[in-house]
């Protein structure tokens, strides 16, 4: 029976001082046991000589300076983990909350993990064919990957992203697949579309649940990435599994974050937020991966709000930083009724190289998107230009180039919520779109491919 | 050995006391699980350290005990082809040992592998007089890399004996008597990370540094031991810009840091370079490569000692007369591992919550970067040139890290996110960029490549301003509003940016090009404009002009394989003049 504490020292926010503690760990786990006996977690964010600062990771409400009393586990904390965790519910602490059995767990693991030893790495180069074009084609996704989704308030990822976990299959293979959703301070109808989209496919039997709402405590979402992550490490690396792990929303969980740092008052860095921000989201984002040996694979889909649609705020910035690309969504195109809003030109997968080409999608895919790109591009501007100074300034060639931004936007990007398009099909559109250009325009795409797709 | 006593433990923060007789620096052990760490801070009897590995589980009363030697890296035979993490240790040892994907704390791997065996021939014999920084003799460690042996700083004195054959880092190669004694040389020796390694004099750059990319060794060139950085918003291509120049420099020795970056790029490397073939030596690129791989996951002490580590080995073999190239990505994610520590230790933050010395050491680190004459009496030159990715929040390189590197690099390679979103790469932006070694380096080219390569560069790049200006024209008033020699001007520039500067680093041959190809396609590009401006005096249409055949060509040139580039060259300057002097006659008639 671990030793208990009845000297709570001060309550401050997500903080706590407890005084006279012996043998007690940095990052230990500790409960609070309240009058009324009901318990509260908590871990050790500093320990100075018999003084531990302690971060709660639930409600403070009910703590009792004189009556509470803390016990110290001599363990961080834990996640019990098995197969059964499939198909069922869990709060942001890992605990039952759909009135079925608790989990027998086969292991409990720090939901810290261990930073994955980069030689170990096996690099993520199997396609996934989301049935998006504008991923597939464009920005593709790979197993393994981390490709985080760019929103802004009032905008349909949460469509997206579930769009994204319906169809998501690597094309010819029917290797053991998981989902694993890890909801952090969204409202409960948003958290319930997830589920119910789930539950209409079918997938919600292999789904595995962590809710925490926006009105449960906010340092909770601390722990509920982790707990997310924890399980899906095991399924993919004991288990075999092909996990595919949705955060939402990262802005929750960076406001969390700050809110500890500034009850402990650190110096803030930009707007704010702690200076640790990046690396403490890279210790959640890298966690993503295959490993060599192991079968399974873990490829993240976190999503975030950016406020005031700004790509500079530090949390979409440090995220872009550390996440193989980002898939971006854009108010200007919602508008317009384009569905999925996905703004491509400054969307970007890091990995696409690796997933596309012969023998993954076709020969024509690498060449096809540089030049859909650049075509685009060039459209838009002309479409600018013709904002100010009306069509009769464009030249003939920029003519074609804006018409063909039109219709790109409108056949390639704009296909619903519920087109699942073949690999073939994106790039036959893409082709189709191309035709619209003389062929002396397509720079990017050389004689061989163009003879055979783009006379065809 | 000094052994103190845990108090407080905050992150990668340890404070021990009991510590009176440790120094400043020390490596310590920390804990029972003898985690290691550096004390980076003495208040009387109290040690402040940062230990570089996870601390969770520490707590006070658990012993600290100072090794009482500073961080430091074995430098020897078995570097070539590693990767190391940020305090040197080994990080497919570490896989080997622990059997797990994983990495666990407290794991002991030597960064030299002690029974790797290697052929030593000597160079010295018995009765030589000998000093700091002589070779005693080589060890061929790859089929492109001589390792050649050096007497150890702080070492003189006559050979008393020298052996040749099969030895591990640790036997003994040769003996040297000393005025103080007998020292016995082994192939391994020990440097500390946070002290340059010493030389006998320092000059400067003349040469450039090759690298085949055409936007970099045409427009804005690095010198064999010069400083260069390349900041730019996430997406931008800093990584595969590091990784071009990683693969493509003309070095005999690559050093590459990720610091604080993504663990799936280190394995690219890996992965990656064992396949590609050096063009200069035709060998496999991780047979002159060392990795060093301290990934945002992994403890951010280590982060912090990682580019250290990484330049003393990049100054090991500089002082063998190597020119080395040292490529550090990020180093902000560097600062951002000293701020942290620096907000763990309490002190007054300066910019931004950057610690106030964070412009000094930033330029300590690119101070060791550099051309040297090496100790010893041979005086070997040996360049040490650094490449340090900078990652501003935001892209803003207002911010005190980028701030700080440029008031000491010499190159600056401005990364654009508007260019990357083209997909136009390297989107290095060629009005913002600049290089300071053009005027030390330039002749070079010209003496070496063509005569007029300074020159021609010039004109392109006086063509990209133009076209910068007429630009906020086209803007307000249409293309049409345009004289036809400013349209030509447009099309030129367009000509420069899409079949000159853009570079596709994933195409097989357009990946690396060499000096006298980039010299044909600026001349190329050139001729357009050149020609064209003439054809338009002499009345041609500049509708004709910009529809001529041959442009496409001109774009098709830097996929021609190296072996073809001078056959090719002639064909399309021919077909140049003949479908220009078509024009011509063509309003003649």
């Amino acid at each position: 029976m671990p030793r208990e504490y009845r000297t709570i020292q001060e309550v401050a926010g997500p903080l706590m001082l407890v005084k006279s503690v012996e043998n007690v760990k940095y990052d230990e786990l500790g409960e609070i046991e309240l009058a009324d006996g009901s318990v509260r977690r908590c871990k050790v964010l500093e320990i100075d000589g018999s003084n531990a600062l302690v971060q709660l990771y639930e409600a403070s409400t009910g703590i009792n300076l004189k009556s509470s009393k803390v016990r110290f586990l001599g363990r961080s904390l834990e996640l019990g983990v098995s197969e059964d965790m499939l198909g069922r519910v869990f709060n942001g602490m890992g605990r039952t909350i759909d009135n079925g059995p608790d989990i027998l767990p086969d292991e409990r693991r720090d939901i810290n993990g261990l930073a994955m030893n980069p030689a170990a790495r096996a690099y993520p180069s199997e396609f996934i064919q989301t049935g998006v074009s504008a991923i597939d084609g464009l920005n593709t996704l790979v197993r393994g990957q981390k490709l985080p989704i760019f929103s802004a308030s009032g905008l349909p990822h949460a469509n997206l992203a579930a769009q994204i976990a319906r169809q998501a299959k690597v094309v010819g293979t029917q290797e053991p697949f998981a989902v694993v959703f890890a909801a952090m301070g969204i409202t409960f109808e948003e958290s319930n579309f997830f589920v119910e989209s789930f539950r209409e496919t079918g997938a919600i039997d292999r789904t595995v649940l962590f809710i925490n709402l926006a009105n449960d405590p906010a340092v909770e979402r601390i722990a509920t990435p982790r707990m997310a992550l924890t399980a899906a490490e095991y399924l993919a690396f004991e288990k075999d599994m092909h996990v595919l792990v949705i955060l939402t929303d990262i802005t929750n969980y960076a406001d969390a974050l700050r809110e500890v740092s500034a009850a402990r008052k650190e110096v803030p860095g930009r707007r704010g937020y702690p200076g640790y921000m990046y690396t403490d989201l890279a210790s959640m984002y890298e966690r993503a991966g295959r490993q060599r040996g192991k079968k399974g694979s873990i490829t993240m889909i976190p999503i975030l709000t950016m406020p005031e649609d700004d790509i500079t705020h530090p949390i979409p910035d440090l995220t872009g930083y550390i996440t193989e690309g980002q898939i971006i969504l854009s108010r200007e195109l919602y508008r317009k009724g384009v569905m999925p809003p996905i703004d491509v030109l400054p969307s970007l997968s890091r990995l696409k190289d690796k997933g596309i080409g012969v023998g993954k999608t076709r020969e024509d895919h690498a060449a096809t998107m540089n030049q859909l790109f650049a075509a685009y591009s060039r459209g838009k501007d002309a479409k600018e230009l013709m904002v100010i100074l009306g069509e009769a300034a464009l030249s003939d060639i920029d003519l074609i180039y804006a018409k063909f931004a039109d219709a790109f936007e409108e056949k390639y990007i704009s296909q619903g919520y519920f087109t699942d398009r073949s690999i073939q099909e994106t790039l036959d559109i893409g082709w189709e779109l191309l035709r619209i250009l003389p062929r002396s325009e397509l720079k990017r795409i050389n004689d061989k491919m163009l003879d055979k797709y783009y006379e065809k | 050995m000094s052994t103190g006593t845990i108090k407080k433990v905050a992150g990668p923060l340890v404070i021990a006391t009991g510590m009176r007789d440790a120094n400043m620096f020390d490596v310590v052990r920390v804990s029972r699980q003898r985690l290691i760490g550096e004390i980076i801070e003495m208040h009387g009897d109290e040690a402040s350290i940062q230990v570089y590995e996870e601390t969770s589980g520490l707590g006070p009363g658990e012993p600290v005990e100072s090794m009482e030697v500073p961080l430091s890296v074995e430098l020897g035979p078995g570097l070539i082809g590693s990767i190391y993490d940020g305090i040197q240790r080994p990080l497919s040892g570490i896989m080997e040992k622990t059997g797990s994907n994983n990495l666990s704390r407290g794991v002991e791997v030597e960064a030299l592998d002690r029974n790797a065996k290697w052929n030593f021939v000597p160079t010295v014999k018995k009765g030589d007089e000998v000093e700091a920084g002589d070779i005693i003799g080589t060890v061929q460690e790859t089929p492109v890399v001589v390792q050649k042996i050096m007497v150890p700083f702080g070492i003189a004195g006559k050979v008393k004996e020298i052996r040749k054959g099969s030895f591990t880092v640790e036997d003994t190669v040769c003996v040297v008597e000393t005025a103080k004694g007998e020292e016995k040389l082994t192939l391994m020796q020990r440097w500390p990370v946070r002290r340059g390694r010493p030389y006998k004099e320092k000059i400067p750059p003349r040469k450039p540094l090759i690298t085949g990319q055409r936007v970099v060794d045409a427009f804005f060139p690095i010198a064999k031991g010069g400083v260069a950085a390349i900041p730019g918003p996430f997406g931008s291509g800093k990584t595969v810009t590091q990784h071009q120049l990683a693969k493509w420099s003309e070095a005999d020795i690559v050093v590459y840091i990720g610091c604080g970056e993504r663990g799936n790029e280190m394995t690219d490397v890996l992965n990656e370079f064992p396949e590609l073939k050096d063009p200069k030596t035709g060998e496999s690129l991780m047979k002159r490569t060392i990795l060093i791989a301290n990934t945002s996951d992994m403890p951010v002490a280590a982060r912090e000692a990682s580019i250290y580590t990484g330049i003393t080995l990049a100054e090991y073999f500089r002082d063998m007369g190597y020119s080395v190239a040292l490529m550090a990505d990020s180093t902000s994610r560097w600062a951002e591992a000293l701020r942290e520590m620096s907000g763990r230790l309490e002190e007054m933050p300066g910019e931004e919550g950057y610690p106030a010395y964070l412009g000094s050491r930033l330029a300590q680190f690119y101070e060791r970067a550099g051309q040297v004459i090496s100790l010893g009496k041979e005086g070997r030159i040996g360049q040490l040139s650094a490449i340090g990715a900078v990652s501003p929040p935001g892209g803003d390189i207002s911010e005190p890290v980028s701030q700080a590197t440029l008031r000491i690099v010499k190159v600056f390679w401005g990364l654009d996110a508007d260019l990357a979103h083209q997909r136009h790469f390297p989107a290095i932006n060629w009005l913002t960029s600049y290089s300071l070694y053009l005027d030390s380096i330039g002749p070079w080219f010209n003496e070496n490549v063509a005569p007029d390569w300074m020159n021609l560069r010039q004109k392109l790049m006086s063509l990209l301003q133009d076209e910068a200006s007429l630009n906020e024209i086209v803007k307000m008033v249409g293309m049409d509003a345009l004289s036809p020699q400013d349209r030509l001007k447009m099309e030129a520039a367009r000509s420069i940016r899409e079949d000159f500067l853009h570079q596709n680093s994933f195409d097989e041959i357009d990946t690396y090009t060499s000096l006298q190809k980039q010299y044909n396609m600026m001349s190329l590009v050139f001729a357009f404009y050149d020609q064209g401006a003439r054809a338009l005096a002499q009345g041609a249409r500049i509708g004709d002009l910009v529809k001529m055949e041959v442009r496409e060509r001109i774009g098709r040139y830097k996929y021609t394989p190296e072996s073809d580039i001078a056959a090719e060259f002639r064909k399309i300057n021919e077909e140049l003049v003949m479908e220009i002097s078509d024009l011509v006659g063509r309003e003649d008639r």
